[in-house]
């Protein structure tokens, strides 16, 4: 009953409700398609990260993280192989490897790079490498001599495939190492400093180079995608790992690797909140405006409706649920037209455009909007609750209404 | 006339009219402030690249810029000097060399970027003098000291007065090997450039690395920014008439760092979608009040016109009623925007759990908006704009009214 009054007098004035549905349909779909949009960016930034030789989880000696050599390496890598292989999900990949910093040089140019050892056949899917092969190939198990470096690396080193390239960093006896390997394949990468920082040479290869025995610098561990966000789960397995792993070993989360993207996002989920409640009051002002407008030329009829017996309450529910309507049909417009944009643009947005800008912010070039569960709840909350409680106002003023005075308003 | 009546319609429902005034103040305000607010952003990271690294110009060889050769130089530096010393806006100017080198301490190894500078003239072009944290800048009679970055030497384990050995190549293709004694450290906030950077005097740069008198870079300051372009023109044109071996080029701050201009354009573009939203949502929002402000008045409207009134006296009316409305809002907005402003730019607005990420891009830890009269006027201008077009639509229709039908409307 209540719901059908409500329900004919939204439609009393359809301009009205019209222009008032108009607000809150855009207002909803913005929140969403904006929200979307810049979650795309997040996940981008984010799983560029981690997929830069960062992983979800990294096992490391605890003394590696402030200083990166070889020194400070996991000497019994086959320990933590079997901690690793009995409790991770099953889903989960690892791989060891070794990365230390060096200087590669040619007869033209010599720069800083960071040399990566690692497991040909499992590092494939677990990092970049071997996403995007620009020329030549990828190393094969058991190479001695080979190396994969960045294109970017190869034109700034005015070289080719098959051509040198001599390594040199400090061994674990102290003493500086230096050997030649010849350049396999170049890879292609999100950032160009990616394809500078980074040349790959088998994990034997690099524990031979630098006497390292069969030690490791860190085993990286890769989660299926959908947990990068959910920190609580990965605290959970991080610490289960590190009560089954020996003593001398830390497990570090990709929270702990790169604390500044870990800041950078909480910041822009509060970012996130703050814009739904900018544009929610943007449009709270029309809405209070329209509902007040509904009661005030009502006030004769509610007038009579309260000489007739009905209780100020009941007045305040109709009008609230007036005002319920309007917001439902509205959100649900919205969130229609929200996912129906994420939808659209499914296929990812090329921010190739904007490069230079986009690898400043480490931004990948492709970024693919959509749309999560805790998104869609808080903006559907955030205008649903704000909005009933911003028609509380115009509802209690009908509810005040006396008979006398309406009587009396012309 | 029209105005008296005008300005009493307008105070005829005065709850609408607040409402409507202060949903029009809010986006006035929101627009003033994250306008000041970006602009303030942008300006700190032009400043800090400026300060830190690029100077407002440089002249280069051709192609440096695109990769730092060391045999790219600028063969005779007084030549550039001469020029620069005659080009009108210049504040000053220092010269630099770089080169890459492996630098080594008792116990690390790490790769790093040595510049040659001018102890004299380099603290008038950057800050690097206010941001050594430990000991002190070069001075005139060093010759094997030098400054290095505070991650650095964290990474190399020194200290100050502790030794550091160079091993590099130089310009001719030779070894080039020094020892350097550590004088000070400095921090500049961005972690890549504190890892990697170590200063020393230029003449014992050119001295180790072979340069023979030639530098890389002639680092210019202007005396603001708006004069950068004609300066460039100017020295741009000087130095291509040089004779020297590799031809010059004289590239500004935002040639030398397209990202940082990119990555501005990408915040400003995405702040511009979020005003757009915003502006959508307020027009809707006060649509509704200029309609019913109309409508609810039909009657009136018929009678005005049944004495004698023309459609186009109500139309001035009636634009004369949004006018005040929109006045109102917009000074109000004005007004308590900039309040808002000035006192986030006097106590700044710390970002928390962001301040590692943002002090990667050179925005110290408070965030301080600017007030400038664009950025005060620009907002409320677009938001006076939309509005008056909001209030047209109304205000036409009242020619529309026949006075008959009008006088008999409930």
């Amino acid at each position: 009953m209540h719901l059908q009054v409500s329900w004919r007098n939204v439609w009393r004035n359809p301009k009205r409700t019209g222009i008032i549905l108009t607000a809150i349909i855009i207002g909803a779909w913005t929140m969403l398609a904006f929200g979307a949009l810049s979650r795309g960016m997040m996940t981008s930034t984010l799983s560029n990260a981690l997929n830069t030789l960062t992983g979800h989880i990294q096992i490391q000696h605890p003394a590696f993280r402030d200083d990166p050599v070889i020194d400070n390496r996991l000497t019994a890598p086959a320990r933590v192989a079997d901690v690793l292989e009995q409790h991770l999900p099953g889903n989960a990949a690892f791989a060891f490897r070794i990365q230390v910093n060096g200087v590669a040089s040619n007869a033209r140019n010599s720069e800083s790079i960071t040399i990566v050892g690692i497991d040909p056949a499992k590092e494939a899917g677990l990092s970049f490498y071997g996403d995007n092969t620009a020329q030549g190939k990828l190393l094969a198990p058991g190479d001695y001599r080979g190396i994969v470096v960045g294109q970017a690396l190869l034109d700034s080193f005015e070289t080719k495939i098959g051509r040198k390239l001599v390594l040199m960093t400090r061994d674990a006896t102290l003493e500086t190492a230096s050997k030649a390997f010849k350049i396999r394949g170049t890879f292609r990468a999100e950032m160009e400093a990616t394809e500078k920082q980074f040349v790959f040479i088998t994990l034997d290869a690099a524990q031979s180079f630098l006497k390292a025995g069969t030690g490791v610098t860190s085993a990286c561990i890769k989660l299926p995608e959908e947990t990068t966000m959910d920190l609580e789960a990965l605290a959970k397995t991080a610490k289960a790992l590190a009560r089954e792993l020996p003593e001398g070993t830390a497990v570090l989360t990709w929270v702990d690797l790169l604390p500044l993207l870990k800041g950078y996002l909480s910041m822009f989920d509060s970012f996130m909140l703050l814009w739904y409640l900018v544009v929610f009051v943007a449009m709270a002002f029309g809405l209070t405006n329209t509902m007040l407008m509904a009661v005030l030329e009502r006030t004769r009829e509610f007038g009579l409706l309260k000489a007739l017996g009905m209780k100020p309450s009941w007045i305040i529910r109709n009008v609230l649920l007036e005002c319920l309507i309007l917001l439902a049909i509205g959100l649900a417009a919205g969130n229609i037209l929200g996912f129906a944009t994420v939808q659209a643009l499914s296929g990812g947005i090329d921010m190739s455009f904007m490069a230079e800008g986009s690898e400043f912010f480490g931004i990948g070039h492709l970024v693919i909007p959509y749309i999560t569960l805790k998104d869609l709840l808080s903006v559907n909350a955030v205008i649903m609750g704000l909005g009933v409680l911003v028609c509380l106002y115009p509802a209690v003023k009908a509810g005040r209404i006396t008979p006398v005075e309406a009587m009396s308003h012309t | 006339m029209e105005l008296l009546m005008a300005w009493r319609n307008v105070w005829r429902n005065p709850r609408r009219t607040i409402l409507t005034i202060l949903a029009i103040a809010f986006a006035c305000i929101l627009l003033v402030f994250m306008l000041s607010l970006q602009i303030g952003m942008y300006e700190v990271m032009i400043n800090t690249a400026v300060k830190t690294r690029t100077g407002h110009m440089q002249v280069l060889a051709d192609g440096y810029n695109q990769d730092h050769k060391i045999r790219k130089v600028i063969s005779d530096p007084e030549a550039v000097a001469r020029i620069l010393d005659d080009t009108p806006h210049i504040t000053g100017y220092t010269f630099r060399a770089n080169g890459f080198a492996l630098l080594s301490s008792d116990q690390r190894t790490y790769g790093g970027l040595i510049t040659g500078v001018d102890p004299v003239s380099e603290p008038r072009i950057s800050n690097i003098k206010s941001i050594i944290r430990k000991g002190r800048f070069l001075s005139p009679s060093d010759t094997n000291s030098a400054v290095i970055g505070s991650l650095l030497a964290k990474r190399l384990k020194i200290d100050l007065g502790d030794e550091l050995v160079v091993l590099g190549s130089a310009r001719d293709g030779a070894i080039a090997a020094t020892v350097l004694t550590v004088a000070g450290i400095f921090s500049s906030g961005m972690d890549d450039y504190d890892r990697s950077a170590i200063q020393i005097p230029l003449a014992h740069f050119q001295e180790v690395f072979a340069m023979e008198g030639t530098v890389h870079e002639a680092v210019i300051t202007c005396d603001s920014l708006w004069n950068v372009g004609s300066a460039q023109t100017a020295i741009s044109k000087a130095v291509a008439g040089l004779e020297q071996k590799r031809r010059l080029t004289c590239l500004s701050w935002d040639e030398l760092t397209p990202g940082l201009v990119q990555s501005i354009q990408m915040d400003l573009g995405g702040g511009l979608i979020f005003y757009g939203i915003l502006l959508i949502m307020v027009a809707f929002s006060i649509m509704n009040t200029f309609l019913m402000a109309v409508f609810e008045r039909t009657r009136e409207f018929g009678t005005l016109m049944a004495i004698g009134a023309r459609p186009g006296r109500l139309t001035t009316m009636l634009v004369y009623e949004s006018a005040f409305l929109t006045l109102c809002g917009i000074g109000l907005g004005i007004g308590a925007g900039c309040l808002l402003t000035l006192w986030a730019q006097h106590a700044g607005i710390p970002m928390g759990d962001a301040e590692g990420m943002l002090r990667q891009y050179g925005i110290p830890g408070l965030i301080r908006p600017k007030l400038t009269l664009a950025t005060a006027l620009a907002g409320p201008a677009v938001v006076f704009l939309i509005t008056m077009l909001t209030a047209l639509y109304p205000a036409v229709k009242v020619h529309r009214i026949i006075p008959v039908d009008a006088m008999r409307a409930a």
